[in-house]
């Protein structure tokens, strides 16, 4: 039999299921889906996924790694909840899509250039950065996030917008020089440092 | 006729007939058509007052027979229950004043209705007589159980716990039928988590200490002869003794045999690793606990697949089309069996639907979803033997990809074969055709219409498997478990105890001579006048329940216990010498011919209804209290069922100048909703060939229509109704008004 | 009825000169009218939204809700916490709910939070100011404050997803919530009955990463209200108003449509019917101006 053959027996076996279980938020109620399709049919991007959560869970479950982790699926996730409480098998897809993602991210599996995760991921460290969000910066960054031209492009066709906020006194030029941010940094950083440390002790653990 | 009948009519006010109708021009019916001794009227005729002044005619011996004009015979009840005396109800105000418009140029048909409905009521008491029980009942409270599995040893459980002698008869040299066999069986109890003990070592323990059951091992019925109540059963051993036994009642539980696996030649069934449900059991009972082993090579099994829907739930030549229902859940046990002994193996449920029914079916699911059982949504198309295993392909349904897979042993999860016997209605074989199987006989029933119980689908027993489980077409006899529709154990054991019940109610009834469902109660029985019969057969031919045997002369021999009491065979004689004593082919035909007829001239349409008294009539009352109106020009008469209309009536009827005709009876067929399963069905029949009477009566087809109605068709009765009375003014009155 | 005090979690979009400013300013109107004191909880951080996963795990996302909860048990012990940003709300109840069920992840929880010198007992009440109304108030009694009825004002309730699902308001559906609608009724207005994109989801944060799948879908949010003949739309939520609210131009531009329809938060209907002048509900927040809502404030 092929060296192909072997591969696709392989996928069958559900050790990505285990790793899934012990590594993704909630990643332990993949397995009790029953394959309904509520969800793929709840999701209001389900036509712009290639991967519904009702297909994402069978990949899993046949061990399909590669192909779930680099899944641009899970970055369409609008967190709209709606999968969530209609399953009847009440899993928290919502979380699992976010688990699942941040798990890809995480090892470096997923797809170069998705627009979520990098929107995501710079919320992220905007809001780590003083421990809250700067909408001004997040704005910019994110028309920069693809290079400088591309940035200057999107700011220009965002103008209108900007103005419009600015006119109603929903943007203020003057947070890029700083803006707002918890006062106790060294605390919350501390904080945010030891809960890093912590998961980060329980993947190296499941890695061994 | 012979003896003197005294006829009351008490004609009711109330409930508005008194402000509708024109009660003294009934009482005046009643006396000059109806020919009644004494009339009555009472405002309140259901209230105390009312019942007493029956009451007291009765007693005082001025009537035998009475005729209430009021309400519906399905309302009040209670009321009017009169003892020792022969009673009929005329429908004044559903069959009248509700389906009538309250107007003035409504009130002179509604009028003519109300008197015709008197005419009809003292007509037809004139032709009853008082039912008395038969002479042939007997009482045996003895029950017979057919087959000693789960569902058998539970009905012999249960009838003994209810306090009646049991024969549990098995064919083979142990209690447990399939269920033996089985390593653990699918809990029926929350936490419904994990597989449980089969149960058959502790329902056996209860068998061999119960004074109350007899169990006749490696036995068989050889003979089955009488009517519950009276039941003669030869039990005989493999070694050809036999004992004749008396029993009042039978269960049968014959249970089932699992389709034959080696038709499924795409899933190399002669491989050893491949085996179905019970061969799977039988590993695991080896294995008791530890790793189950596969039969090639004694291997530790590791991955192990199980393929649902083997060779059913589809129309492939030699598969079954239905699902047996408990398979789903037999294989989540089963894989179950392989995560207890080692939580790493590989187990994949393959399916296209899942169903697990039952209270814990979704529990039992889920547990196994939590154990890690994996199930995957694919069809298997093919499994050939591999080098290491079995090698599956298959295709995954969900991410619509074809997949070839090894596993060390796979499981087909088949269906199930009713245990019922010889099929009586199967034709019988051309001449030169060969015979390659004979069914053997589960009962061997010394009846005219076969040895065993009719089939209803796919060789399962007949019974209406929501309005009247475990009911057969032979009474007194119950069939229950997987011999009747495909189930699971906890299904069987329910099923099993609700056969045990009916079984208990046969013996009841049939010693006081009453009927079972579904004139429960009812004395009268069919007899017929021996010196007017032709020996034609048709009764004991059409007797849906196989209740009456033949002479060796031809003559029809009653067993009154095994008659339901339709009339089917009422209607099926040609020469009418079958009859009730309250229900004969006069008492409904001197109805019809009561009916006042009015000239061809005078443009008054005269239509009439012979309406099933299950649904049909039912269906018109709640029409009634619906408000829902229909033609003024129907007379309904209820009938026992659409069987037991003699086309005699329906040739009276066009005789007498009747327009137009409607025969409103239950759904036949495969789905059929007929109280006594073929009435319905054989009326249709009988019907088809009222066309030769109209064309010799130069009448139009239109004029007489057959229908099949629900107890829901609240609106379309009315309907039916309203059109045939159009269908009369387009094509015109009939001729035959003299 | 005596003054209700609340532990309040502003969070990010509601600071000075953020997008949702006017959200906090008609709620502080609101609240007056109410006689509610809503007490901020010092030094408060962002919830890291639903967005926040990319980089937050779930460990360090559930520290940052933990965080403000600890931070509220310790200056406001006896009152419950209530946020108006749905994302907030959400973030800070699913963490509460998932610090109950799992004494592992509290546990973890702590370590993190000790870190800051902080700890957690999780046992707060996390409340949706709607909920608030609904339950603590009552349809009734916030009728009984209306004194200008926004009579003759047809608005489309657009509850959207995070005030509605997973948690929702106590007795409402997921499919077809109503108390925008009596709310609005409440308030002398119209609803406009059998919205139909009542809880369609607006792309929430993928409006900037996913901009023509977001804007499609609220291209359709908008089209529906204009169909059930809405003179203005009213939201609980920040990204809901902002989303449906700012892109109107561009949808225009795209599909051909003529959107030009005001997109207001319930506490600036409250506000305004509550007899608060166009400043105090902050009207000026709005993009697109809410015209009919001016004329009845500047009466």
């Amino acid at each position: 039999m092929s060296e192909l053959n072997n591969r696709v027996v392989e996928k069958y076996r559900n050790n990505f299921l285990k790793e899934v279980e012990a590594n993704v938020e909630e990643g332990d109620w993949v397995k009790m889906c029953m394959q309904c399709g509520v969800c793929a049919g709840s999701c209001p991007l389900g036509d712009a996924w290639e991967h519904t959560p009702q297909k994402l869970f069978m990949m899993i479950r046949a061990g399909k790694r590669d192909e779930v982790l680099s899944s641009d699926a899970m970055w369409m996730c609008t967190s709209c909840y709606n999968c969530i409480v209609r399953c009847p098998r009440e899993l928290p897809i919502t979380h699992i899509m976010h688990g699942l993602a941040h798990y890809a991210a995480r090892l470096g599996l997923s797809p170069k250039n998705q627009p979520t995760q990098k929107f995501a991921q710079l919320f992220w460290d905007n809001l780590t950065k003083t421990g809250r969000v700067n909408e001004l910066k997040l704005g910019l960054n994110l028309y920069f996030m693809n290079g400088f031209s591309e940035g200057v492009k999107k700011s220009l066709e965002m103008r209108s917008i900007g103005q419009g906020m600015f006119f109603a006194k929903r943007l203020n030029p003057m947070e890029i020089l700083g803006g707002h941010g918890v006062k106790d940094q060294a605390g919350f950083h501390a904080m945010l440092d030891k809960a890093r440390e912590i998961e980060d002790a329980k993947l190296d653990k499941f890695g061994k | 006729m012979a003896v003197q009948k005294d006829i009351g009519a008490y004609i009711c006010s109330g409930c508005g007939l008194g402000d509708r109708l024109d009660c003294d021009q009934l009482e005046k019916v009643a006396k000059s058509d109806g020919r009644a001794k004494l009339t009555r009227q009472h405002e309140f005729l259901c209230s105390k007052a009312g019942v007493e002044m029956i009451q007291a005619d009765i007693d005082a011996g001025d009537v035998s027979h009475i005729v209430l004009g009021a309400c519906s015979r399905r309302a009040k009840t209670d009321a009017f229950n009169f003892e020792n005396v022969v009673m009929t109800r005329t429908n004044l105000r559903e069959g009248v004043i509700w389906v009538r418009p309250d107007t003035d140029e409504a009130r002179e048909s509604t009028q003519e209705m109300a008197d015709d409905y008197i005419r009809m009521g003292c007509a037809e008491v004139k032709y009853q007589d008082l039912p008395a029980p038969s002479q042939e009942q007997g009482l045996n409270r003895n029950m017979l159980v057919v087959g000693g599995g789960i569902t058998g040893m539970t009905s012999a459980i249960e009838a003994a716990k209810a306090g009646y002698n049991v024969g549990l008869v098995e064919k083979a040299g142990h209690l447990g039928g399939t269920a033996a066999a089985l390593y653990k069986r699918v809990p029926e109890r929350a936490p419904y988590s994990l597989p449980v003990d089969n149960g058959v070592d502790s329902l056996a323990t209860q068998i061999q200490g119960n004074p109350r059951i007899t169990v006749y091992l490696n036995s068989t019925v050889t003979k089955t002869s009488g009517a519950p109540g009276r039941f003669s059963v030869d039990i005989s051993t493999e070694s050809g003794d036999t004992t004749t036994e008396n029993f009042g009642a039978i269960v049968q539980s014959s249970g089932f045999e699992p389709y034959d696996m080696s038709q499924l030649t795409e899933f190399s069934p002669e491989s050893p690793d491949v085996v179905d449900q019970l061969g799977l059991e039988a590993l695991a009972k080896e294995a008791n606990g530890g790793a189950i082993k596969r039969p090639s090579d004694a291997k530790a099994v590791e991955s192990v697949l199980f393929v649902q829907c083997a060779g059913q739930r589809s129309e492939k030549e030699g598969h079954l089309s239905y699902c047996s229902g408990h398979c789903c859940a037999t294989s989540i046990k089963q894989a179950m069996y392989f995560k207890q002994a080692n939580p790493d193996t590989d187990t994949v449920v393959m399916y296209t639907d899942l169903r697990t029914p039952g209270a814990g079916g979704e529990d039992f699911y889920r547990s196994a979803q939590k154990q890690g059982v994996i199930f995957t949504k694919g069809e298997v198309s093919e499994v050939t033997p591999g080098d290491t295993g079995p090698l599956v392909k298959f295709n995954d349904l969900i991410l619509d990809e074809n997949v070839e897979q090894n596993f060390d042993l796979v499981v087909l999860a088949t269906g199930m074969l009713p245990n019922s016997g010889v099929n009586i209605d199967a034709p019988a074989p051309a001449e030169g055709e060969e015979v390659t199987e004979t069914p053997v006989s589960i009962l061997n029933l010394d009846y005219r219409q076969g040895k065993d119980i009719p089939q209803l689908v796919h060789g399962f027993t007949d019974s209406h498997f929501i309005c009247f489980p475990y009911e057969t077409r032979r009474t007194g006899i119950y069939t229950a478990g997987p011999v009747r529709r495909p189930m699971d154990i906890k299904q069987a054991m329910d099923d099993a105890t609700g056969a045990a019940m009916k079984a208990i109610q046969a013996i009841e009834n049939s010693s006081k001579g009453l009927a079972a469902h579904p004139r429960s109660g009812d004395l009268s029985f069919p007899s017929f006048r021996k010196e007017g019969c032709t020996q034609c057969k048709r009764c004991t031919v059409e007797c849906p329940f196989g209740a009456i045997n033949e002479d060796e002369r031809g003559f029809p021999q009653y067993n009154e216990g095994r008659c339901r009491r339709c009339g089917t065979c009422m209607g099926a004689c040609p020469v009418r010498v079958i009859s009730f004593a309250n229900y004969s082919v006069d008492s409904v035909g001197q109805q019809i011919k009561a009916v006042d007829m009015p000239d061809e001239f005078e443009e008054k349409p005269r239509l009439l209804a012979l309406a099933c008294e299950n649904d049909a009539y039912p269906a018109m009352d709640m029409a009634a209290m619906n408000k829902v109106e229909y033609s003024a020009y129907v007379r309904a008469i209820p009938v026992r069922c659409l069987g037991s209309v003699n086309t005699i009536w329906i040739t009276d009827a066009l005789n007498s100048g009747y327009d137009g005709i409607m025969l409103l009876g239950c759904q036949k067929g495969e789905n059929y909703q007929c109280h006594f399963v073929k009435g319905s069905e054989i009326a249709h029949i009988r019907m088809s060939k009222i066309d030769d009477t109209l064309s010799q009566l130069q009448l139009e087809k239109e004029r007489v229509g057959t229908h099949e109605v629900a107890i829901t068709d609240v609106e379309r009765i009315p309907q039916i109704i309203n059109e045939m009375a159009e269908t009369v003014q387009k094509i015109g009155m009939s001729p035959f008004k003299f | 009825m005596a003054k209700k005090e609340y532990s309040f979690y502003p969070g990010c979009s509601s600071q000075k000169g953020a997008s949702s400013i006017n959200y906090l300013i008609s709620t502080n109107s609101m609240c007056e009218e109410l006689d509610i004191q809503l007490n901020h909880i010092p030094d408060w951080n962002c919830c890291a939204a639903s967005i926040g996963y990319a980089g937050g795990g779930e460990l360090p996302r559930l520290a940052l809700s933990a965080r403000n909860i600890a931070l509220s048990e310790q200056a406001h012990p006896d009152q419950d916490i209530v946020a108006t940003c749905a994302a907030c709300w959400l973030a800070t109840k699913e963490t509460k709910e998932r610090l109950d069920e799992s004494a592992d992840l509290m546990a973890e929880t702590n370590q993190a939070l000790s870190a800051a010198g902080l700890e957690i007992k999780n046992n707060k009440e996390v409340r949706h100011m709607a909920e608030v109304l609904i339950e603590d108030f009552g349809y009734e009694a916030l009728g009984a404050k209306v004194k200008k009825p926004l009579e003759g004002i047809k608005i489309a309730g657009y509850v959207g997803c995070q005030t509605n699902r997973p948690f929702g308001i106590d007795g409402e559906s997921y499919e077809n919530p109503m108390y925008l609608d009596k709310l609005v009724e409440t308030l002398g207005a119209d609803p406009v009955k059998n919205y139909d994109k009542k809880v369609q989801c607006c792309g929430g944060a993928l409006a900037f990463s996913e901009p023509e799948k977001s804007q499609d879908m609220i291209k359709d949010i908008i089209g529906a209200a204009y169909d059930g003949g809405a003179d203005m739309i009213v939201t609980p939520c920040p990204v809901c108003q902002m989303n449906v609210e700012v892109y109107q131009d561009q949808i225009n531009e795209k599909y051909g449509t003529k959107f030009n329809i005001p997109v207001v938060y319930y506490s600036t209907l409250m506000s305004v019917a509550y007899g608060r002048n166009a400043k105090d509900s902050a009207l000026n927040g709005q993009i697109i101006k809410a015209k009919q809502l001016e004329a009845i404030a500047n009466k």
